[in-house]
């Protein structure tokens, strides 16, 4: 792990009319880590990613990214600077193959202003190859008759196609089976060690554990506690999402 | 997973398996038809059925040169309009309107012409008109994307509404209610035929463009290491368009010869088909069928689409109008009415282009009304009176649909899309 964040929130708040989604969160991602993002329904987790992905701003605190003070406030401007992501539904177009899938937006043509699909072609079989996806027989084939866990590998091949340094999943594997979550995990786990950076939002402790270098805790809005996951327990985890100290009391006003 | 097994299975699955011999070719081919896929298969078996059943009870005259080019006149206006329904089907609309829209842009064109007031030059009628529906396509886009409402309740009203705009302008400006074209050209649209070496040249030129196509294509892959078909697969091809092509060109020839009205509508296949499959802009519109969300969060500017295509179903009615008026020599207050939408709209679903968005194809539209004007024509040498005709289209549509939700069936069940 490297000295700089990559992304570093500085007392983010976020709230939605009387909802205080999140009060002054602190939070950080460095290149070359699976950082987790853990929390209760509710707890804002949803919320902090996108305010990062550009899809709501936050009211206060600041963004640095790479260690300058940014200003997101399209997914644009984060896609500008290197941040893709991976939601829940991965919004894949059944209808499409996986290539067209895979540059949906970011189509490469040829110098007469039509399709290159060769070019995409290679491209997809490089990326795919290079995050060792082998379970896609056909890159030439539809996505509706891929299985959930080949989707989720389009959905992150294609998020991290594009020359990003930070990549977020929200709940990779809350649909997948045993040996499909495994497959997805691998891969998560593969981002990283690219170097690139990686929060994980998920539910699934035990999945944290296996993946994740750091969680952090969200409950009720606020962050309770960064943790090396080396240096903490399951138990400790649950008990900082059900029970985590609070520094604001919600429901009350700020003197 | 040890890294020594996965990089071996890498090896061994990266590259996709497509087949690489003729023979693996059409063993993949049946067996996507198994599954459900069957491509343009049911449209050729019905076109063959049909032929059997009116030759049959024509006794030949439904084959006799003379019906086939017939035929081709037949398909040319509903083919037309057919080739614009297919890209607002596949964004999943609908467009109602397209049988009057098509009227309005024949009136306005044959308005235009008329020798003793306006007297403009051909093309500024056509241009004039085909500007006229474009402007509908933008009102029925804007009106669906910006207010929201579905299209199928737009285009009802518009079907009302533009009915009534050609029941204006016939009877506004004749006293009989019918108004004549008064233009060479126009008048030659769907009344002239390509003379033999031209209709050859043209036959040419298509098989050649398309077996060149096939070849770069072919070899442009093999250089990046890209599966690609085996040449086998692309001669059998090549030979099939020019078998059909020829066969075709040759049997219009033994009679009139092959209709203007046809290549048009061959042309604008053709162009279609490339802004369909080989631009960005087709893409997008597949992909609003397939899943506008993503769509929107690829940053496609999925209501710029929409109505887009929605332009595209009208400037298409537009040409189907103007053949379909040049083929009458004159419009009338009828003109666009007789279910012409709902022939159009039958035309692009037999020709595979899902009710649901997402999946068709350009050319097969034009097989689809093809069917429809075989029927059709069928059953108006037989003389048939026009209650059964009407049971027999309904009938007709219906296999049609059937035919598509039961191969979609199985193609879910099988898992190829
Ligand atoms: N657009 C919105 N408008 C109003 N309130 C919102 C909005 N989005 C989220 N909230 C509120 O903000 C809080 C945090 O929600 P968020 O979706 O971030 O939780 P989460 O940690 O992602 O939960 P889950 O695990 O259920 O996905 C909740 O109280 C939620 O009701
Ligand atoms: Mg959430």
């Amino acid at each position: 792990m490297s000295q700089k964040p990559l992304l570093e929130l500085k007392s983010v708040s976020k709230n939605f009319g009387a909802v205080q989604a999140l009060y002054k969160v602190d939070f950080r991602v460095f290149p070359g880590e699976v950082m987790a993002l853990v929390g209760d329904n509710g707890a804002g987790k949803s919320t902090l990613i996108k305010g990062i992905a550009g899809i709501h701003t936050f009211n206060d605190g600041e963004v640095q990214f790479d260690g300058k003070p940014v200003s997101i406030t399209s997914p644009r401007d984060s896609a500008a600077l290197g941040i893709e992501v991976v939601y829940q539904d991965l919004a894949l177009a059944d209808n499409l193959d996986v290539v067209n899938n895979m540059f949906l937006g970011r189509e490469k043509t040829t110098s007469f202003g039509t399709l290159d699909e060769l070019s995409m072609e290679s491209e997809a079989l490089a990326t795919l190859e290079s995050l060792s996806v082998t379970t896609i027989r056909s890159v030439r084939q539809a996505v509706a008759g891929l299985s959930g866990g080949q989707r989720q590998a389009i959905a992150v091949a294609k998020a991290v196609m594009w020359n990003s340094k930070l990549v977020i999943l929200d709940e990779p594997t809350a649909a997948l089976g045993v040996a499909q979550t495994r497959q997805v995990l691998n891969l998560v786990r593969r981002l990283a060690d690219r170097g690139l950076g990686v929060i994980l939002i998920s539910h699934n402790l035990h999945d944290v554990f296996e993946v994740a270098d750091r969680v952090t805790v969200l409950r009720l809005g606020q962050d309770v506690g960064e943790h090396f996951v080396k240096e903490t327990t399951q138990q400790k985890l649950v008990e900082a999402i059900t029970a985590g100290e609070l520094t604001h009391v919600p429901g009350m006003q700020e003197a | 997973m040890s890294n020594e097994t996965e990089t071996k299975q890498l090896k061994a699955n990266a590259k996709p398996e497509e087949p690489t011999t003729f023979v693996a070719y059409i063993q993949r081919w049946f067996m996507r038809v198994r599954a459900g896929d069957l491509g343009s298969l049911p449209i050729i078996l019905g076109l063959i059925v049909i032929a059997a059943i009116f030759g049959t009870l024509s006794e030949g005259i439904f084959f006799r040169e003379r019906n086939f080019v017939n035929l081709l006149l037949q398909t040319s206006g509903v083919a037309a309009i057919a080739i614009g329904v297919v890209f607002v089907l596949l964004i999943a609309e609908i467009d109602l309107s397209v049988g009057f829209v098509s009227a309005v842009g024949g009136v306005i064109m044959t308005l235009l012409l008329r020798e003793s007031h306006t007297d403009w030059p051909w093309w500024a009628a056509v241009g004039a008109a085909l500007l006229a529906v474009l402007v509908i396509g933008l009102i029925h886009g804007i009106i669906i994307t910006k207010a929201s409402v579905p299209s199928f309740v737009v285009t009802l009203a518009g079907l009302l509404a533009w009915s009534g705009v050609v029941l204006i302008l016939t009877t506004e400006f004749s006293t009989a209610g019918t108004i004549v074209i008064q233009d060479d050209i126009i008048l030659g649209v769907a009344n002239s035929y390509l003379p033999t070496n031209w209709s050859w040249i043209v036959f040419a030129l298509i098989v050649a463009g398309y077996a060149i196509y096939e070849l770069t294509q072919m070899n442009s892959m093999r250089q990046r290491n890209l599966a690609s078909k085996p040449v086998s697969v692309i001669v059998a091809q090549v030979l099939s368009l020019a078998i059909l092509a020829g066969a075709t060109v040759w049997y219009a020839n033994l009679d009139r010869g092959v209709p203007t009205s046809a290549v048009i509508v061959v042309i604008f296949a053709g162009i279609w088909t490339f802004v369909a499959s080989r631009t960005k802009f087709g893409r997008y519109v597949y992909a609003v069928g397939g899943n506008p969300e993503a769509a929107r969060r690829a940053g496609i500017n999925v209501d710029g689409i929409r109505i887009a295509c929605f332009m595209i179903s009208s400037f298409m009615a537009g040409i189907g109008g103007i053949i379909l008026a040049s083929r009458l020599r004159s419009v009338d207050t009828n003109t666009g009415g007789n279910s012409l939408e709902l022939n159009a709209i039958a035309a692009a679903v037999i020709g595979g282009t899902s009710l649901f968005g997402g999946t068709g194809k350009v050319t097969n539209a034009i097989l689809g009304a093809l069917i429809i004007a075989s029927v059709d024509n069928g059953m108006g040498l037989m003389g048939w009176p026009s209650g059964v005709k009407f049971v027999v289209n309904g009938c007709v549509l219906l296999a049609a649909v059937l035919i598509d939700s039961i191969s979609r069936r199985n193609r879910s069940a099988s898992g190829l899309a």
